[in-house]
């Protein structure tokens, strides 16, 4: 089958790419790019394990084409820490161990990003429905609301009691 | 500072080794592993609840490009044994598995051939050119029609449906209740599960010509089982069938059985000598993937007048869908509701009988909790029946019946033997953590306004950490009271520490190394955990019923002792002193008192790379491999406390307040701990208020998608309050109690018992759960008590 050509950017970098019409974003980045870290938990926008931010907007890729990344600035959860150096969201989620098996951390950790781009301040309530669409089985939500809470707060500059 | 003294990791806040590599999207699941030439299968299911299988016609699926075969059971049929999940159990029937119906069809959603080509994408385009005709047969949709004389027979063979009996007995119900002040009871039901762990089952089998072996990645909990029984089904040496579970994305029980396609993937990798693999999406998993819970209870419950408890009498059918799981069986969970279901009451007398019933769903599988959610469902129930009956308050009804202190051991009335364990101290420290009396005046405060606000207990007791003296399913022949553990220290001074178990979740990783340190007295980075993988130990099971930290841990401090023995010793040569000077701690020997000191490192190296620092005739590889059994079990014990509202327009329930006091015995990492106990509420929750699995008259699934079966979200969940009561520790190695599953045993009892409470002004008693608002509805409407 003949395959498009595809040129986005991907966690900062230029990318090409040959990929099938019928190829979710997703798939693209898992088989096609090689980038495993964004996972599949249902395959239609209802668990979020797939999250990437598009253009400062947070998208499930199973819900998007692989060609409609074309011209597309992309963040995947490898793009998230800087080199080594984990970003703070990540740093919190390590120091309250807000994740257990880890298969939906991908998405929770990138829309969370997502979440404070937009609203660095947000209440309780607006981060617990900001990650609604982010299942969890493991947690019971509990820390990871604690976590993105008090990163929240670090990355205002203040400090928590 | 004395050794003694010197603060222990077991106890700490670690943080998890885990995580990295989780928190940044290098994870590796099984899906994330794709050798080059791999074949993907995708499988086409049956339609019918119950049919035979007439014809196939393939069609065109050949000639959609990227497709390499077609396989039905005719195909593979000399390729493999089935796998029987055989038991002890009287009168049982084992239903044989082979991964592709023979014949006929006994589910929605049972695989009946599979095709392999270059992607998933291929394979799955050439499913819809494939015609199958079925010669639909009857069927009885309901265990309750299943098990009545003269239903269809899914099973032939079985001669039943019922194929699972047992009865239970102790000391004279009838006399009991004759002499009751009075007796509650009803008919409950707990409505099918599904675990619906994030990440779908996968499998990755791979051919080795060269050595004629095969290696399976799979996500499993069970690797172990899974190992020895694909040897006997594809007649394979264990040395040349490795089963690997890298990172697994949860369980809660549901990848802890053998599956059909996990057989095939392992049957076409030798089959056809090309990598094979099978990534379930959500709509497979939540038509296949094992399910549970699903129990009809009759109970009732006879009472003096002081409200304590003289008889209990149940009668349950538990619906474990078409085929009796490998390895558990059919009999796991119906079986565990009547064990369980005198629960950690004091209660001479006791009569139950269950039937577990094949019907035409997706069979049920260990699902966290298993048979104690529906059992403290019931008993927990009946226990607040019968103290609004008497005007006595929940917690005090509890407090006249919990077994005390003095009376440990005891042995419950269906044989289970309690160690001492909070039954007691949990209920008060729930009480109190909640401050039980200002939340009865918030609720009586909110009533007088009009609102709908109720507080529910449940107590409970599990055994954990089950040893070789049961089988952790009933009359299962396979070994679960076992596990070994191999520490080695190599030229480097690096320790590496093997286990049999398979964390998905637990985070294993860490509070084995915990346990290692403190022991081995080496650094806790120095350690490398290594699990999931059939090859690491001669022989191990998994992870599942609460056991990796009671055994596992068992087993790692045996093998740590050990090893820190070989240390002081070879170090005792190399400083000239007496061995029983000298201690190991953070990786150092040193010799209190004095200033001479070596490190592990130093030792490992003088042991292995130097020759004659050590006289030969006393050099020992530092190397140990226990095994550790603690034979019993142990009692994990909690009460759980919810505060719930229910909306007075739309009858949704919300959970306000919730508490859990539970004794796990040490806590080995209150963090991970906690964690265990928070995911276990919350699917608790879910049991209690959203979840079930609805199949409809036709026998197909309704719930086919994550928009139809809820599961609790972020929004939804409320803080859960954590009260870690440590009596006595339990007489197991460490003392640790096993404490993955506790949050979704008391939950939903809790939660059903609260709503009770907050309509208890009608009359209402929740005996049905999830407790959906629609529910709610039926239930103030047969009552005639809208209010206005
Ligand atoms: S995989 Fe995309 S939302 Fe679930
Ligand atoms: S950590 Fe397992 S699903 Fe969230």
């Amino acid at each position: 089958m003949a395959k498009t050509y595809v040129s986005a950017t991907i966690n900062g970098e230029s990318a090409e790419f040959l990929c099938e019409t019928q190829q979710t974003l997703l798939d693209v980045l898992r088989d096609v790019i090689g980038l495993t870290g964004s996972k599949e938990g249902c395959g239609s926008g209802d668990c979020g394990a797939c999250s990437v931010i598009v253009d400062d907007r947070l998208v499930c890729s199973c819900l998007m084409l692989g060609v409609e990344a074309e011209g597309k600035s992309i963040t995947t959860i490898e793009g998230i820490a800087n080199g080594d150096t984990l970003h703070p969201i990540q740093q919190k989620f390590l120091e309250y161990a807000a994740l257990q098996c880890g298969f939906c951390t991908p998405g929770l950790i990138v829309a969370t990003k997502a979440l404070l781009d937009e609203n660095p301040n947000p209440t309780e309530t607006e981060a617990r429905y900001w990650l609604a669409g982010n299942l969890c089985r493991c947690t019971g939500y509990d820390k990871v609301i604690r976590a993105v809470m008090d990163v929240a707060a670090d990355m205002r500059g203040e400090k928590v009691a | 500072m004395d050794v003694e003294l010197r603060p222990k990791l077991v106890g700490q806040r670690i943080k998890r080794f885990e995580d990295p590599r989780l928190l940044t999207g290098a994870g590796r699941f099984v899906d994330d592993i794709t050798p080059p030439g791999t074949l993907f299968l995708a499988f086409r299911r049956s339609d019918h609840p119950h049919a035979l299988i007439k014809s196939i016609d393939l069609g065109s699926a050949l000639s959609v490009p990227g497709v390499v075969a077609v396989f039905d059971a005719t195909d593979i049929e000399n390729d493999l044994r089935p796998a029987i999940p055989s038991s002890r159990m009287k009168g049982y029937y084992a239903t044989p598995l082979w991964p592709l119906a023979r014949g006929k069809v006994r589910y929605v959603g049972e695989p009946v051939l599979a095709v392999a080509a270059e992607s998933r994408y291929a394979a799955e385009d050439a499913l819809d050119r494939i015609q199958i005709d079925y010669e639909s047969l009857p069927f009885a949709n309901r265990a309750e029609d299943a098990v009545a004389d003269g239903a269809p027979l899914l099973h032939e063979d079985a001669g039943t449906n019922a194929i699972v009996v047992r009865s239970f007995g102790r000391g004279d119900v009838d006399a009991a209740f004759a002499g009751a002040a009075f007796s509650v009871g009803a008919t409950f039901r707990l409505r099918r599960k599904t675990p619906v762990a994030i990440e779908n089952r996968c499998y990755l089998a791979e051919w080795d010509k060269r050595r004629s072996a095969l290696t399976l990645h799979s996500s499993t909990n069970i690797p172990g089982v899974i190992r020895d029984v694909l040897s006997d089904c594809l007649d394979l040496p264990g040395n040349r069938l490795r089963v690997i579970a890298p990172d697994v994305g949860g369980s809660f029980g549901s990848k802890g059985s053998l599956y059909p396609e996990e057989m095939l993937v392992a049957v076409l990798a030798r089959k056809l000598q090309r990598p094979i693999k099978w990534t379930s999406d959500r709509l497979e998993d939540l038509a296949s993937t094992s399910q549970a819970f699903d129990e009809i209870m009759q109970a009732e419950l006879a009472v003096d007048a002081d409200g304590r408890l003289l008889g209990l009498k149940a009668d349950v059918i538990g619906d474990i869908g078409a085929y009796s799981i490998y390895p558990w069986t059919g009999a796991l969970e119906p079986v565990q509701v009547v064990s369980f279901m005198p629960g950690p009451y004091r209660l001479e007398n006791y009569q139950a009988r269950v039937r577990g019933v094949v019907t035409p769903k997706a069979p049920t599988g260990p699902y966290r909790g298993v048979g104690r959610p529906a059992a403290t469902f019931a008993m927990e129930r009946l226990i607040d029946m019968a103290a609004r009956r008497l005007g006595l308050d929940p917690a005090e009804m509890r407090r006249r019946n919990l077994i005390t202190a003095p009376e440990f051991p005891y042995r419950s009335a269906s044989g289970i033997i309690w160690d001492r364990s909070g039954f007691q101290e949990c209920l008060q420290a729930a009480c109190d953590k909640a401050n039980y009396d200002s939340l009865l005046r918030k609720r009586d405060e909110a009533r007088a306004e009009g609102r709908w606000v109720g507080i529910g207990f449940a107590s409970y007791a599990e055994l954990t950490g089950i040893g070789s003296r049961i089988s952790v399913a009933p009359g299962m022949p396979i070994n679960t009271g076992t596990e070994t553990a191999t520490i080695r220290i190599d030229a480097t001074g690096s320790i590496t520490a093997a286990f049999g178990i398979a964390s998905h979740g637990q985070g294993l990783e860490t509070t084995l190394a915990q346990v290692i340190a403190d022991e081995l007295g080496c650094r806790i980075e120095d350690i490398e955990i290594q699990h999931g993988d059939s090859a690491l130990v001669p022989m191990g099971t998994g992870t599942y019923a609460s056991r990796s930290a009671v055994l596992g841990g068992g087993a790692a401090t045996l093998s740590a002792r050990v090893v820190r023995t070989k240390v002081l010793k070879a170090a005792a040569h190399l400083m000239e002193l007496p061995v029983d000077k000298l201690v190991a701690h953070n990786g150092i020997v040193s010799a209190p008192g004095s200033n001479q000191s070596i490190t592990f490192k130093e030792i490992a190296n003088a042991v292995y790379a130097q020759m004659g620092r050590i006289p030969h005739n006393a050099r020992e590889d530092l190397v140990a491999s226990e095994t550790y059994d603690p034979y019993f079990g142990t009692a994990t014990s909690a009460t759980h406390l919810a505060m719930i509202e229910i909306d007075t327009g739309t009858y949704g329930v919300t959970v306000t307040r919730y508490v859990v006091a539970e004794d796990c015995g040490r806590v080995i990492n209150p963090m991970i701990v906690d964690g265990q106990v928070q995911g276990a509420v919350a699917q608790g929750i879910g049991v209690a208020l959203l979840e079930e699995v609805i199949h409809d008259d036709d026998g197909q699934i309704v719930t086919a998608s994550l928009a139809d079966y809820l599961i609790p979200i972020a929004g939804t969940m409320p803080p859960i309050g954590i009260v870690h009561v440590e009596t006595v520790l339990p007489p197991t190695q460490g003392g640790f109690r096993g404490m993955g599953e506790g949050g979704t045993i008391g939950a939903p009892a809790a939660i059903a018992n609260a709503v009770s409470d907050a309509l208890s002004a009608m009359g209402i008693e929740i005996t049905t759960l999830p407790i959906t608002p629609d529910r709610i509805f039926q239930l103030i409407t047969q009552q005639g008590s809208l209010p206005q």
